[in-house]
């Protein structure tokens, strides 16, 4: 089979609207499971009591956070490697979901903050960091808006992407470069998570389910800048070209 | 014709750039003069406690330093890309992300080394002296050009974009954020007693970083704002 073909609006149209329902499924019931073992049966921690319940919902949004900004600019570097045009889609549709899930990790950090370390703010490197890399999502989105000729506002905002990729080591480590007041991570690929493991799969749960709504709605969101972008072409609108529809 | 070196076409640009800005001396005195003033508002404002200034007095030097940058980077390519120099830039057999450290380079010389100079005189308003001086200005130093570098990629991605001014605070603001908190760290961390040395040290390393990164990065802005 030959992939490469859906790398044409055209092609890739359809198939998006195919996936998202699949997709959104099962974002929905990751999520719900989630919540369900995260809310009611995760036991209650011996030192913060329930108000660590909110690390089900910070800690997947401050993964997805870092996570979406690398493929933006994966995207966005693959857009200007090979000139496609879907790619520069993509890197645009990503770039609001992205800037939601830092906001909810940084809204979040703040809500538990304030029972754990009796402050909604500090000016930590992991808060600080995070931070910025929601002013990063806001400049690519607005170097974007702000430049009228489409080709030149998707290589532009492309290359600030490309640039903003610094910060991403920077908010990951900060936790094990500067000692502060954020904890360090409590899960990693190579030690033993140092949660219980029905903590662990809550929160692997959620991460899951996130995953899953941002390619859901990446995907809903990549359909309506292809439509917005090639309002020109028929076959966006069969019903006005018969015989395009017919070939197809 | 011969083609000229890269070395020899290096120094054209840089040549050029400042006979430019020395045909322009207001425009040079205007950022000296931005810096300066914005340095005075904070004892000002905060109230002359000499205490309360020398805790805040690098804070606010590094911050006017970063403001005094930002302010003179639209003059970087702006003037070119208006009557098509840059054009050429990109045309002539010389690679481009060279020239772009010869512009570069120049409006560090015109915006960033009279910020250095005349740290150690606004620093004394703020009642820092001895080591902790040396350090600002050794700060300034590695610091302001790591500025011109990251600004650069900015002011080229911005060119001949409505709301230009503005826009570029948003984008680069945050890219400046590391360098100010080495820069403002070294000041703090040797007043402290603990010495500047590994502030300093990621200063540096944000320098050749982006000596290395940044020219490839404005070179690429440079070709898409041309295209």
């Amino acid at each position: 089979m030959n992939w490469s073909k859906y790398s044409a609006p055209l092609a890739f149209y359809p198939l998006a609207g195919k996936m998202i329902p699949w997709f959104s499924v099962v974002a929905a019931l990751a999520i719900a499971v989630g919540l369900y073992i995260g809310l009611l049966v995760a036991p209650t921690d011996a030192t913060q009591h329930d108000s660590y319940r909110i690390i089900f919902v910070h800690v997947p949004a401050a993964w997805m956070s870092m996570f979406l900004y690398v493929v933006m600019a994966i995207w966005a570097g693959i857009g200007m490697g090979l000139n496609a045009r879907l790619s520069f889609m993509m890197a645009q549709a990503i770039a609001p979901t992205g800037a939601m899930f830092t906001f909810i990790a940084l809204v979040t950090g703040c809500m538990w903050g304030k029972p754990t370390w009796g402050t909604y703010w500090v000016w930590d490197a992991r808060l600080t960091s995070e931070l910025i890399l929601l002013f990063q999502y806001a400049g690519v989105m607005l170097l974007r808006t702000s430049i009228d000729d489409l080709r030149r506002a998707d290589r532009a905002s492309g290359v600030l992407a490309l640039v903003g990729v610094v910060n991403i080591p920077i908010i990951y480590f900060s936790v094990q470069w500067w000692n502060t007041l954020h904890q360090g991570a409590s899960v990693s690929m190579t030690a033993a998570p140092k949660m219980a493991a029905i903590m662990l799969t809550a929160m692997l749960l959620m991460t899951f389910g996130f995953w899953m709504y941002s390619i859901a709605v990446i995907l809903a969101r990549v359909r309506c800048v292809i439509l917005e972008r090639e309002s020109q072409p028929a076959w966006s609108n069969p019903s006005a070209a018969p015989e395009v529809a017919e070939a197809r | 014709m011969n083609r000229p070196s890269l070395w020899e076409a290096l120094r054209g640009v840089v040549r050029r750039d400042l006979l430019l800005a020395m045909r322009r001396r207001s425009d040079v005195a205007m950022s000296v003069f931005f810096l300066v003033i914005v340095a005075s508002l904070f004892p000002l404002g905060v109230g002359p406690e000499p205490a309360v200034l020398r805790t805040i007095g690098a804070g606010v030097l590094w911050v006017a330093a970063l403001l005094a940058c930002l302010l003179s980077l639209g003059r970087v390519f702006t003037a070119d890309y208006l009557d098509g120099v840059l054009e050429q830039m990109v045309l002539i057999a010389q690679p481009l992300p060279v020239l772009v450290v010869g512009k570069v380079f120049a409006h560090w010389i015109v915006s960033g080394l009279p910020v250095v100079l005349l740290s150690p005189l606004l620093g004394l308003q703020f009642g820092l002296d001895g080591e902790a001086l040396g350090v600002l200005v050794l700060s300034l130093l590695l610091g302001t050009p790591t500025l011109s570098m990251i600004g650069a990629i900015g002011a080229a991605l911005v060119l001949g974009v409505r709301g230009s001014g503005l826009l570029v605070a948003l984008l680069v603001l945050p890219l400046y954020v590391p360098v100010l908190i080495f820069g403002a760290g070294a000041v703090t961390s040797s007043m402290a007693g603990m010495g500047g040395e590994a502030n300093l040290s990621l200063l540096g390393a944000c320098l050749v970083l982006s000596l290395f990164f940044s020219p490839w990065a404005t070179a690429a802005a440079l070709r898409i704002a041309l295209e």
